[in-house]
């Protein structure tokens, strides 16, 4: 594998992991909606769940890493750096997104046992959105697990220039 | 001449590569990774508890109606305690090879594998730990919004073993962070 094919697989992948955190931040953010029932207006925003506050964090600032990533040159010293760092940014973008995930899933089907109703039956725009938000989220997830395989490869295999 | 061969001789039979040592460091990493997600997994399976609630009265008896807290109520607590399952599994049988030594190498790829492995690990068991703290940060303080009353004032050990069972999944989580970023810097470029 040249020189130029791998540094042209690593920024396919960080641009693309660029793109779907991004994606996530914004349509997690942009999702809102309202309700009426029986003279209550019940707005539904991210911001009421810490799960998807703490997503929104999580993915933004996994995109402002990947952007500070896609400008630097990659030097030998560096990339073992940037490997660990790669590791503990796809640690927080899988929490976030198993536990945005958690709380959808009991906003969407509740909770018989706690007494939880679901609430996507007032709010299906909202819904919607968040379930967007999550897929990008999942997407971001995988591209990082692939980013922090393919520097593996590319460590075990230097290019002797 | 003939000495000087003989010198030569003896020199490439004294080289010869010594076995390579025991990373005892590596070793107590994993070992109290496996304490921690082990302690972790059990803690939260054996979480139970039931309490006796008083629904209605009529006349002068009291109808009480007993309801029972169980882990698998929840799908993330399901999650959390089959990723620490398979993660305390996976430092168990990382252990066992690192016992065993190399004799189960397969063309050289067993130092990759191990990386690879951990860090899938690492991911699960993050993803895991994730969940269940946002599930359980839901159970102590509800949400207003969404209408959902917190469950905690009532299932007060329940909730204190949750927590217990968390915090032991985070201690493993840094431990097996600072496993695969050893075991990662074991990776040696071939040549």
């Amino acid at each position: 594998m040249t020189k130029s094919k791998r540094v042209l697989i690593s920024l396919i992948l960080r641009l693309l992991a660029f793109g779907a955190t991004v994606a996530a931040v914004v349509v997690m953010v942009t999702s809102h909606d309202s309700a009426q029932v029986l003279n209550l207006t019940f707005t539904a925003k991210y911001s009421n769940e810490p799960a998807f506050k703490y997503f929104v964090i999580a993915e933004g600032i996994a995109s402002a890493y990947s952007l500070i990533v896609l400008f630097t040159s990659s030097q030998n010293s560096l990339r073992r750096l940037l490997l660990i760092l790669d590791l503990v940014i796809a640690m927080l973008l899988s929490s976030s997104i198993s536990a945005a995930v958690a709380i959808a899933h009991v906003g969407k089907k509740g909770n018989n046992h706690a007494g939880w109703l679901p609430i996507c039956g007032q709010v299906p725009k909202f819904c919607d959105h968040v379930s967007g938000a999550l897929v990008a989220g999942f997407i971001a997830a995988i591209l990082y697990l692939l980013i922090v395989l393919s520097s593996m490869h590319f460590i075990l295999n230097p290019l002797f220039l | 001449m003939a000495s000087g061969n003989v010198e030569k001789l003896e020199l490439s039979f004294s080289a010869v590569p010594d076995k390579p040592k025991k990373d005892w460091v590596l070793m107590s990493l994993r070992v109290l990774a496996f304490l921690a997600t082990a302690s972790a997994t059990l803690v939260m399976a054996l979480n139970k508890q039931t309490k006796n609630f008083v629904v209605a009265t009529i006349g002068t008896t009291p109808i009480t109606v007993s309801i029972t807290a169980k882990f698998h109520h929840t799908p993330a607590f399901i999650f959390f305690v089959i990723a620490n399952g398979v993660a305390s599994l996976h430092n168990l049988v990382m252990i066992g090879v690192d016992i065993l030594g190399p004799r189960f190498d397969y063309k050289g790829l067993r130092f990759v594998l191990i990386a690879i492995l951990d860090m899938m690990n690492l991911v699960l068991a993050s993803a895991g730990d994730g969940a269940a703290t946002f599930m359980s940060e839901l159970g102590r303080n509800g949400n207003t919004h969404a209408r959902w009353d917190k469950i905690c004032d009532k299932f007060e050990s329940y909730c204190n073993r949750g927590g217990a069972a968390l915090i032991a999944s985070f201690i493993a989580i840094i431990l097996l962070l600072v496993t695969t970023v050893m075991s990662i810097s074991k990776l040696k470029p071939k040549n």
